[in-house]
């Protein structure tokens, strides 16, 4: 079990964003966090790997902290065992695939970077550089390098964003099987809902550097069909006189606005029910 | 025709080029992600060769080697290390005023690397050696080259600091900029031309390279 409870001020480009994170990570969990950009979601893992320092807070895991403000305690990033695919995937051009992933695993277990290569179906790809392959390939070469560490906590920044849906779904499905067999804690970051659904136990929704939401992803996103009604998240992004246009996962929708609406707010998550035989769509404020 | 200030071009030139890049890396690194309030400081000092005359350095490298300053004493009664009038000294100064040319192309390349590629290593848990052997500096070979380039061309084409602090002393100072000097004062202006006509050639050869293969790399760090 991993525990973090942290701070820090960032300048965002909205101005000074106050960062609060309190999360536990338990473990072989697959954790996501979600919301739009620009809420803190990258500064959230950089400070649990160690390339961020939090202005004040703890982080342990079991009984070993890895940072503490207080006794001035901060554990370097090489000691956290923590593997990270960055969102440029900082895969380093001067070495071929194999040698990527031999790098990062220290060189010694051949016969697991043989599996993860053969997972990921790179096999015939291991001796070429990362500039000569697909998004797709390269984005599975920084999975399994980051897999190859053999972490205890695998942190992913946006890893399959900017691909198309067929490819993004077969790189869920190695993810899932690579986290089914090896066991690691994994926190996804993403703002692609079904991806989140699909793949995590745990979401932390966030909104302005805090934790607004925790539970599975049908606990904070209702996605449970109910018997007459289909709930879905989105958010607030125009309020006119008698609608409001909320945006969810790319579309927006115009719906009239009830009484209880009143105090959503612009960038406001709310919940959308749409009911199948109608088709009629009703929003509800999450934070009431 | 006496060859020696040629070939001694050539040596001051390649021992300077080995020192600065064995200098020139580290304090590029430390130049480029160290965070300390000292780096502006230090990097004006690295670029002043770049706007100063050379007589001004030289004339400040005369008076700090010179024997009856304290630290030259020393290093000459311990070391037998005389550094004004001798190769040595050309080194030490060559060096010096040839250090931004070998330095900003590295910092250049180093800025121009994402941090992600560092930050990864860093995670692998590798030392701040094995990622500057293994990421870093295999990835900046461009500036690593462009850097060593200008540094050897800048040696070669020195004269103010070498004529303040080395004189003329036949193979020992006398390079191939201070024997074209001697022989135009002396009216020799035959074996001047040779002088000369090789130091243009190689240069221009040499410059022509880098401006070919490595005009990118030039491009971004000269804007």
């Amino acid at each position: 079990m991993i525990k973090a409870a942290l701070h820090k001020r960032l300048r965002a480009t909205q101005g000074i964003m106050n960062l609060e994170v309190d999360i536990s990570i338990a473990k072989g969990s697959f954790n996501a966090l979600f919301g739009p950009s620009g809420v803190g979601k990258t500064s959230c893992l950089r400070m649990l790997c160690g390339l961020m320092k939090p202005d004040s807070g703890i982080i342990k895991k079991d009984e070993i902290a890895w940072f503490n403000a207080q006794k001035r305690m901060n554990l370097k990033p090489g000691q956290r065992n923590i593997g990270y695919v960055f969102q440029d995937l900082a895969l380093f051009p001067n070495m071929t695939v194999e040698e990527n992933i031999l790098y990062a695993s220290g060189g010694n277990d051949t016969e697991l970077i043989h599996e993860l290569l053969k997972i990921t179906d790179l096999e015939g790809l291991k001796d070429q550089l990362p500039n000569m392959l697909s998004g797709g390939q390269q984005r599975r070469v920084a999975l399994i390098r980051a897999i190859a560490q053999k972490p205890d906590l695998l942190l992913l920044d946006e890893p399959f964003s900017g691909l198309d849906q067929s490819i993004r779904l077969k790189l869920q499905d190695n993810l899932e099987l690579l986290h089914d067999r090896f066991g690691f804690s994994v926190i996804l970051v993403s703002h692609d809902l079904a991806e989140v659904c699909k793949l995590a136990d745990n979401v932390w929704l966030m909104e302005d550097g805090k934790i607004i939401k925790r539970g599975s992803p049908s606990e904070v996103f209702g996605l449970e069909a109910a018997a007459d009604q289909l709930k879905l998240v989105g958010k607030a992004v125009q309020i006119l006189e008698e609608h409001l246009v909320v945006s969810f996962n790319g579309s927006t929708f115009k719906m009239k606005r009830t009484p209880e609406l009143n105090s959503v707010e612009i960038g406001q998550w709310v919940q959308l029910k749409i009911d199948p035989q109608s088709g009629q769509l009703n929003t509800i404020d999450l934070k009431q | 025709m006496n060859w020696d200030p040629i070939l001694l071009t050539f040596k001051l030139a390649l021992v300077t080029t080995l020192v600065l890049l064995l200098i020139g890396i580290p304090l590029a690194y430390w130049l480029n992600y160290s965070k300390s309030k000292l780096k502006p400081i230090l990097a004006v000092l690295i670029s002043m060769p770049l706007v100063l005359p050379p007589t001004v350095l030289g004339f400040y490298f005369l008076l700090a080697f010179s024997p009856n300053n304290a630290f030259a004493g020393w290093l000459d009664e311990f070391l037998g290390l005389r550094l004004v009038f001798s190769f040595t000294g050309l080194v030490v100064a060559s060096v010096l005023y040839s250090l931004p040319f070998m330095v900003h192309p590295i910092v250049a390349g180093f800025a121009n690397l994402p941090s992600s590629l560092k930050e990864a290593s860093s995670l692998m848990g590798k030392s701040r050696w094995q990622t500057l052997f293994r990421v870093l500096l295999p990835n900046i070979k461009p500036a690593l080259l462009s850097g060593t380039v200008l540094a050897f061309a800048h040696t070669i084409g020195e004269f103010g600091v070498v004529l303040m602090i080395g004189g003329s002393i036949p193979g020992e100072t006398r390079v191939a900029s201070i024997a074209i000097y001697d022989e135009v004062e002396k009216l020799n202006f035959a074996e001047a031309h040779l002088y000369a006509i090789i130091l243009f050639v190689i240069s221009f050869v040499i410059l022509l390279w880098v401006y070919t293969r490595g005009r990118k790399r030039l491009n971004s760090i000269f804007k």
